[in-house]
């Protein structure tokens, strides 16, 4: 069967992790957020505020890791903004969520037009090439997919490893986690829940930023309007499918993923037989199902959405 | 014109105000005012995205040339949401614009309303539907450069080498089918035998999906790219192979890989549109027809870097194809249906 030939190939494997590293920055930045007890349905904005400033920077001749750093400087900007509103001032957090969203994304086009008000097609940058580390990218299958990337994709797995890590075995992993759980028990720690909470959306919204710079600095060479396309609002999803641990979330990332890359291809092979529009529904009806599946014995922080007030009881 | 070297230097300074206000400056000078006509026409567009897209860049472009030659006063709005766009025509029709142009793709009902409540101003919208009489000032257009399409098919199917070709579409609305279609006719004029496969990525602005839609299509054997969507001819020249443009040249940006490019020309349909408004026979019509190559409404791309590179053979068919649409011996085929693979 062709449709079954398409695993085996490796450029299908090489496919959906490229698909997947863009989602997973957002997905862990999304998850400490939420760890810390805050949603952030900023991201989506987020991600186009990185995507714009980190493509403008390498344009206007920064280096391409100056641009990853001034992406994600601009992400944890619009984080603090979205800190200060739900965690001090205990707003709601959907709301304050959608607003930055839809401030970040206006923002993003205004100074687009301001910056470059003449232009008939938007510039292009040199991005990321792919590096294929010796020896490891010669195995069959996994080598391409996993070691013939770009930098940034080896840094998307980086980052799960980091936060794992810091997440589990930290000090500081300890009392976000306890912040998202039960925030009097850190308080009565002496550590304040303000600063840790605003902490956590501030890195958090930093991941989102290089998730959206992915787009236009790896996967892409420049920078479009509404080109995140929905993918922000994708991660929230995969937050939950990975019941809040990174591991899990990395791996429902590339699921969605390489459902994302299979239809693409399923579309080449099958397309005459089904319509379009089914292949482009499938990796979110996948994604629906494993939800299904595996979020309903899903734990979320306890505090999770809750502001938290100090000496209030 | 003669005047304007005579005229003191602080005019070339005033030229760098706002085109409107140079407009009327050369209005202001003797030996050009002649008659009513001479009014510049105040147009105003509006656009639902922003004015790099490829659709939208040729009418800016064209309506920047009669602005350049004094013909308009031009403004417009950009990245108009679909729910809002009633009330920015309604704007502009409120604030005396003699002409409206937009695309009202997905605001039909609406922008005919308008129509009807502003009887003296005329709209000429992009559309996929046809003039009506009830909306007398409403005259409709599309980009119909089937005929450069087609040409440019030509050209893919001498240059592909085992006759297979990737197209990544955005949706398969007719302006996109059309296109396809003739594209894909081209094609079988040299080679007949020639498979597509065909595929839309269900957004107009991401060249990340398109560029790994056009991957996928690379691995499944294509060696040449109809490239619908930004991102696609991104994936040609990543993986070394040719690509065909649509309604922009793209060649400048990859000079190695895109072999040809069927180009829109606004201008006719635009121009058209303010001559019969400054003589006050706008009405109704499909204005269509002025993106046909016979009125010089689109064209092949030279083929620049890859001048010499396409065999002769298909050049010939090319120059001949292209006399006998434009005197009216040869009609390349209209199909809206969404393209399948084959």
């Amino acid at each position: 069967m062709e449709a079954f030939e398409i695993l085996l190939n490796a450029s299908f494997w090489v496919a959906a992790i490229r698909i997947a590293s863009p989602l997973i920055f957002a997905t862990m930045g999304e998850l400490i957020s939420e760890r810390a007890g805050v949603l952030n349905l900023g991201i989506e904005g987020i991600m186009t505020v990185g995507a714009f400033v980190g493509w403008f920077t390498v344009y206007a001749g920064g280096g391409l890791w100056f641009g990853v750093c001034a992406a994600a400087l601009a992400g944890a900007a619009f984080g603090l903004l979205h800190g200060f509103l739900t965690v001090p001032l205990g707003l709601s957090q959907h709301v304050t969520g959608i607003g930055i969203t839809l401030l970040a994304t206006s923002l993003t086009y205004f100074s687009y037009r301001l910056l470059l008000p003449e232009v008939t097609s938007p510039p292009k940058i040199e991005a990321f090439a792919p590096f294929a580390i010796p020896v490891l990218s010669d195995i069959p299958l996994i080598g391409p997919a996993l070691f013939a990337q770009t930098p940034l994709t080896y840094l998307a797995f980086i980052t799960v490893g980091i936060v794992a890590w810091g997440l589990y075995r930290t000090p500081a992993g300890l009392a976000v986690r306890v912040v998202g759980e039960n925030p009097a028990a850190v308080e009565a720690q002496g550590i304040s829940v303000t600063l840790i909470r605003m902490a956590a959306v501030a890195t958090g919204s930093a991941l989102m930023a290089i998730g959206g710079a992915f787009l236009t600095m790896s996967a892409f060479n420049s920078f479009f309007f509404e080109m995140i396309n929905g993918r922000g609002w994708i991660c929230i999803a995969l937050v939950v499918f990975g019941s809040w641990r990174p591991g899990k979330a990395l791996l429902g990332a590339i699921l969605f993923a390489a459902f994302d890359a299979y239809q693409i291809r399923l579309q080449q092979v099958a397309g005459d037989l089904v319509p379009y529009q089914v292949f482009l529904m499938l990796p979110y009806i996948l994604s629906i199902l494993a939800l299904i599946a595996v979020a309903r014995r899903a734990t979320y922080p306890k505090a999770l959405m809750i502001p938290y007030q100090k000496g209030e009881r | 014109m003669s005047g304007n070297k005579s005229l003191p230097a602080h005019f070339s300074r005033r030229r760098l105000l706002k085109t409107t206000a140079a407009a009327s400056a050369m209005l202001a000078m003797p030996g050009i005012v002649g008659g009513a006509r001479a009014a510049a026409l105040k147009v105003a567009a509006i656009y639902t995205v922003p004015v790099e897209q490829q659709w939208v860049s040729r009418i800016h472009k064209a309506a920047n040339a009669a602005v350049e030659r004094g013909d308009i006063e031009y403004v417009f709005s950009e990245s108009t949401s679909n729910n809002d766009y009633e009330r920015v025509m309604r704007e502009y029709s409120e604030a005396g614009h003699d002409l409206i142009i937009g695309e009202v793709f997905a605001v039909e009902d609406a922008a005919r309303q308008v129509a009807m409540d502003y009887p003296d101003q005329a709209f000429l919208m992009g559309s996929s539907f046809k003039p009506q009489d009830d909306t007398p000032n409403f005259a409709v257009f599309d980009n119909y450069i089937q005929d450069a399409s087609y040409l440019s098919g030509i050209i893919a199917g001498a240059m592909t080498e085992n006759a297979n070709i990737g197209m990544v579409g955005g949706f398969p609305i007719p302006e996109v089918n059309r296109l396809m279609h003739a594209f894909m006719a081209g094609v079988k004029e040299m080679k007949p035998d020639a498979t597509f496969q065909v595929a839309f990525i269900g957004s107009w602005f991401d060249p990340p999906k398109a560029k790994e839609t056009a991957f996928a299509q690379i691995d499944a054997g294509a060696d040449l790219l109809y490239a619908e969507r930004f991102g696609v001819s991104d994936a040609a020249k990543e993986r070394g192979i040719l690509s065909v443009g649509n309604v922009i040249d793209t060649q400048a940006d990859y000079p190695e890989t895109v072999v040809a490019s069927a180009l829109w020309h606004f201008e006719p349909t635009l121009d058209t549109a303010i001559t019969k408004v400054k003589e006050g026979s706008f009405k109704a019509e499909d204005y269509g027809i002025y993106s046909f190559m016979k009125y010089g409404g689109c064209s092949l791309a030279p083929l620049g870097t890859f001048e010499g590179k396409v065999p002769d053979e298909a050049m010939k068919l090319v120059a001949e194809r292209e006399a006998a649409i434009k005197d009216g011996s040869f009609v390349v085929e209209i199909n809206d249906e969404e393209p399948k693979s084959s």
